[in-house]
């Protein structure tokens, strides 16, 4: 398939492998932000293609997994509500929340329904007028600016029926949080080609001058990943810290203006509580005032209690890089994708799924040995 | 013949009179008499005049057979290359043959929801009579229920068939061997995305056609050929990986495949990138897997090949445990082709 084929290509792979060896003189751990990064690293085997020493520490940017389990159950009590049609993306229907997921509440009579772009809960709020209809919006800067044009065009078509549960995140803030970590072992970072596609490379700037840290914005194809790793690993050798940009074809220095104008017109920056991490300040996207009507927590005026994560689940350890799935000793028994723990047994891009899908309790063994 | 019946708009029920279904098309009056008078009596040909009984009376040869049954949930039922009635009936025939069977005869039962179109009912009717037609079996008996609007999606069909087994072989997960080679009969996935891509209104530039069709006739051809056929699948719900891990784990053997020998269509892998899907998890509604014997492999193959032309080898059978199916990848490393945990759901970007 054209643009797809040649980012797999085996001898290209091979290629890259042997030069991240040749380039190799002593160990490195290379974070890859995304989950979609991760995915492919594990569906297409390329950390085993790498030299011994270059290890892949598995990141926090899954959007499903770090929404936290409080605002998990505010969309469990919205999409209950009679008279409501509940809209999320797919992923987020099997997430937990503390006593149920959308899809028992889906089959307990709950209008919830699978949409691709928050613009479809848009217009379903048209066709709809006499139920609310809210859009559960998830994910971090790729995602935000398809939200923000949904709110945008509600406005502008006066839809009062129509509104969001707000969980946009941020991932500059985050990867900071994971730095100034006393317990943080990354050295440089494959940063997600996706989020940059849209913000640009700059605001990555401060962060690798600050920590000495090499960034190589990566696109998500087996032979992009291997050659971030590659640019990493170079960088690291040569003791550069600097912002790269391997997923050229898709990120532009300056980002997409436009989109980012559109943020910033319907966000604000604000704090932000990730699941398994904790609050980080200034890391997520709240509704400016001009929307405050489209704020579903505010209109259905929803508890906002604290909800503690089950005791057995290291999620947040596995988000913060610290252990691999595998290494949790419920991954596989107490937990797995059909009776999950936390959301990074859940969700397609999350960490512990990923493992289980594509290396399944064979990479209990594989853990047990290399510890 | 299944021509005449093509749909044309003539519905025998005068639309004038009751465009639609209403409760009392299944109250056991007048209104059912006619709904089966001349809706499914004259759609479906009854094979006596005294047909119209509580059951059928039917002369079976001498021998082993199989029986089958199946039920059919589709939006929308009517679909780019096929329709749930269609469907229902290559559905059925294609899980006898998946015991080598060839079929005979066919029961249809109907639920339909009070407000269905009498036209989609006609049209779905005739698509039945064609595809029982084309696999050369008769609906010889059947059942019509009405519930209220609301109360079910349109339509929902279910059919029972009986087939004969006219070779010796035991063909199930416990005849398979270790060496024996996996065979698919054409590209996967096509069904599932052309279905999720009317349903969600997706609008891809190409209409994708279903897969829906039957597959009796190469498997026939092949056990006449003589070719010692250990186990065949069909690749319904859940696609390759589950219908893979189920005979895995049945066997207790070790599959192993390799990734760029599965055949996918490009349309079909572009919308799963785009989603976010595994084609291998998604369903077909006229495909097959097939362990045979390895000396038989290459015959097999080019039986299935002329019957569609995506057919492939994919794989073999190991020795080893555990029992799973392992894919080795393009790029040289293997992994586990997991059983996928539920429905597929799209992810967020």
């Amino acid at each position: 398939m054209k643009y797809l084929d040649e980012y797999r290509d085996a001898d290209g792979a091979r290629q890259y492998a042997r030069e991240i060896a040749r380039v190799t003189t002593r160990p490195w751990n290379i974070m890859e932000v995304c989950g979609g990064q991760t995915h492919s690293i594990l569906k297409f085997g390329l950390d085993q293609l790498l030299p011994e020493g270059v290890t892949l520490i598995h990141g926090p940017g899954c959007p499903v997994c770090v929404t936290p389990l409080e605002l998990i159950d505010q969309a469990l009590e919205i999409a209950a509500r009679p008279n409501t049609i509940f809209c999320s993306f797919g992923d987020m229907l099997r997430v937990p929340g503390s006593a149920a997921d959308l899809l028992s509440v889906k089959a307990a009579s709950g209008d919830v329904r699978i949409v691709y772009s928050p613009l479809d809960a848009v217009k379903i709020a048209a066709e709809n007028p006499a139920s609310e209809v809210v859009f559960f919006a998830v994910g971090f800067e790729t995602t935000a600016p398809a939200t923000a044009m949904s709110v945008y065009q509600a406005a502008r078509k006066g839809l009062g029926n129509f509104s969001i549960l707000v969980s946009h995140v941020l991932v500059p803030p985050a990867m900071e949080a994971l730095l100034s970590s006393p317990q943080c072992r990354v050295q440089g970072f494959l940063a997600a080609g996706h989020v940059c596609a849209v913000m640009g490379c700059a605001e990555y700037e401060p962060i690798a001058a600050k920590y000495h840290v090499p960034i190589v914005v990566t696109g998500f194809e087996p032979l992009d990943i291997l050659q971030g790793v590659f640019m990493c690993v170079s960088q690291l050798e040569e003791g550069r810290a600097e912002v790269e940009n391997q997923y050229a074809r898709a990120v532009r220095q300056t980002g997409n203006q436009p989109a980012q104008e559109l943020i910033r017109q319907v966000f604000t920056v604000v704090p932000r509580k990730w699941r398994g991490v904790g609050e980080i300040p200034q890391s997520g996207l709240g509704l400016r005032d001009a929307y405050a009507g489209f704020d579903a927590a505010k209109k259905f005026g929803l508890s906002r209690h604290t909800v503690e994560e089950p005791a057995d689940c290291l999620s947040g350890l596995v988000l913060q890089g610290r252990i691999k799935p595998p290494e949790c000793p419920a991954y596989g028994k107490r937990c797995t994708p059909e009776h999950p723990l936390g959301a990074t047994m859940v969700s397609s891009e999350g960490a512990c799924a990923a493992y289980y899908r594509y290396r399944g309790l064979a990479a209990v063994k594989a853990a047990c040995e290399t510890q | 013949m299944a021509d005449s019946l093509e749909f044309t708009g003539a519905c025998p029920i005068p639309i004038q009179q009751y465009p639609r279904i209403l409760l009392a098309h299944g109250g056991g009056g007048k209104l059912m008499h006619q709904l089966v008078e001349k809706m499914f009596l004259k759609g479906f040909g009854h094979p006596s005049p005294r047909a119209q009984h509580d059951s059928a009376v039917l002369t079976m040869p001498a021998g082993r057979l199989a029986f089958t049954t199946d039920s059919y949930v589709v939006q929308p039922l009517i679909f780019p290359g096929g329709d749930i009635g269609s469907m229902s009936v290559f559905g059925t025939v294609n899980d006898l043959a998946m015991s080598g069977a060839r079929a005979l005869h066919l029961s249809a039962g109907f639920i339909l929801e009070e407000g269905l179109p009498m036209e989609t009912l006609w049209r779905i009717v005739c698509s039945m009579r064609a595809a029982a037609d084309r696999c050369g079996v008769q609906i010889v008996t059947g059942d019509t229920k009405v519930v209220d609007k609301g109360r079910g999606d349109g339509l929902f069909i279910n059919t029972a068939g009986i087939g004969v087994l006219e070779h010796p072989l035991l063909i199930s997960p416990d005849s398979v061997r270790a060496g024996d080679a996996i065979l698919v009969s054409g590209d996967l996935g096509r069904h599932g995305i052309a279905i999720m891509s009317v349903r969600e209104g997706l609008g891809f530039e190409a209409t994708l056609q279903s897969d829906s069709a039957p597959v009796a006739a190469p498997i026939l051809e092949m056990l006449a050929a003589g070719i010692e056929i250990h186990c065949l699948r069909d690749l319904t719900r859940g696609g390759l990986a589950s219908t893979l891990n189920e005979i895995a784990q049945a066997a207790s053997l070790r599959l192993c495949l390799e990734d760029q020998l599965i055949p996918v269509r490009d349309d079909v892998h572009a919308a799963c990138e785009m989603l976010g899907l595994d084609p291998l998890l998604v369903a077909c509604e006229g495909r097959f897997a097939a362990f045979v014997a390895p000396r038989d492999a290459a015959r097999a193959l080019a039986i299935l090949q002329r019957s569609q032309a995506g057919a492939a080898r994919i794989g073999e059978v190991a020795a080893e445990m555990p029992a799973v199916v392992a894919l080795q990848t393009a790029l040289g490393p293997s992994r586990i082709l997991e059983m996928p945990s539920g429905e597929q759901l799209p992810r967020i970007c």
